[in-house]
């Protein structure tokens, strides 16, 4: 189990071999990968993003995620859970976001995957700003995302 | 009491932290967010809607009518948009 917030990129391929390694009561992993995308608010005509920064909140950031986490371990048998999450500008393409699942089976790791991605997005303290040709945008949170945490309750 | 800003609170109010200690009578987040609101300015701005404001007591989420005290770490931004 480990919370990761950090600066610097990340390997997903090391990250995933050393990930739950000897342990095999593991049946499966599950790992999503969030990257930074150069369109906000794709369809609706928003302007191109060539960067963007994220700012968090040292101290409140770590102790949200490893609440997560734990709320995933209770309730899901896993054999081990892991969140990255980066910090400071990143360019489109660049990742932001890693979390990661181990379980016996396979359903505890794709929905506790899901799970710790949702509640993130409306937990943890994190706030982007985009940089547009247009100039520099807070990035305004969006209702479906709180739709998609409120589905696991509360 | 440490209040903390982030976002476009920081960037509006100027400040991303400052030790400030509001009158006996601020006894919730919801009664600082007036208080400092009243100050003015980039307050006056950021402040301007209370209910887009979010805010975190010793680092943990809270409403609005949470109480506040003298030693406590607040901290006030709009909702969150990582991952």
């Amino acid at each position: 189990m480990a919370v990761r917030v950090q600066a610097e990129d990340f390997d997903v391929g090391a990250e995933l071999a050393a990930f739950a390694a000897g342990n095999t009561a593991v049946g499966g992993v599950c790992v999503f990968v969030g990257l930074v995308r150069d369109m906000n608010k794709a369809g609706e005509g928003g302007e191109p993003v060539t960067a963007m920064t994220l700012e968090h909140y040292p101290g409140m950031t770590e102790r949200q995620l490893e609440a997560i986490e734990a709320e995933a371990r209770a309730r899901w048998p896993l054999d081990d859970a892991l969140i990255i999450h980066r910090y400071g500008r990143l360019t489109p393409g660049d990742r932001i976001v890693l979390t990661a699942t181990a379980s016996s089976h396979r359903d505890a790791a794709f929905e506790s995957c899901r799970f710790l991605m949702d509640w993130l997005k409306t937990k943890a303290p994190f706030w982007k700003c985009e940089e547009t040709p247009a100039g520099a945008r807070w990035v305004d949170a969006k209702e479906t995302d709180d739709v998609a945490a409120a589905r696991w309750g509360d | 009491m440490k209040v903390l800003y982030f976002a476009w609170l920081r960037s509006r109010i100027g400040v991303a932290q400052e030790n400030i200690e509001p009158p006996t009578d601020v006894a919730t987040v919801g009664d600082l967010v007036c208080w400092l609101r009243q100050r003015g300015g980039g307050y006056a701005e950021a402040l301007a809607r209370p209910e887009v404001v979010k805010a975190a007591v010793n680092q943990e989420h809270v409403s609005h009518d949470h109480p506040v005290r003298p030693g406590d770490e607040v901290a006030l931004f709009p909702p969150v948009t990582g991952g």
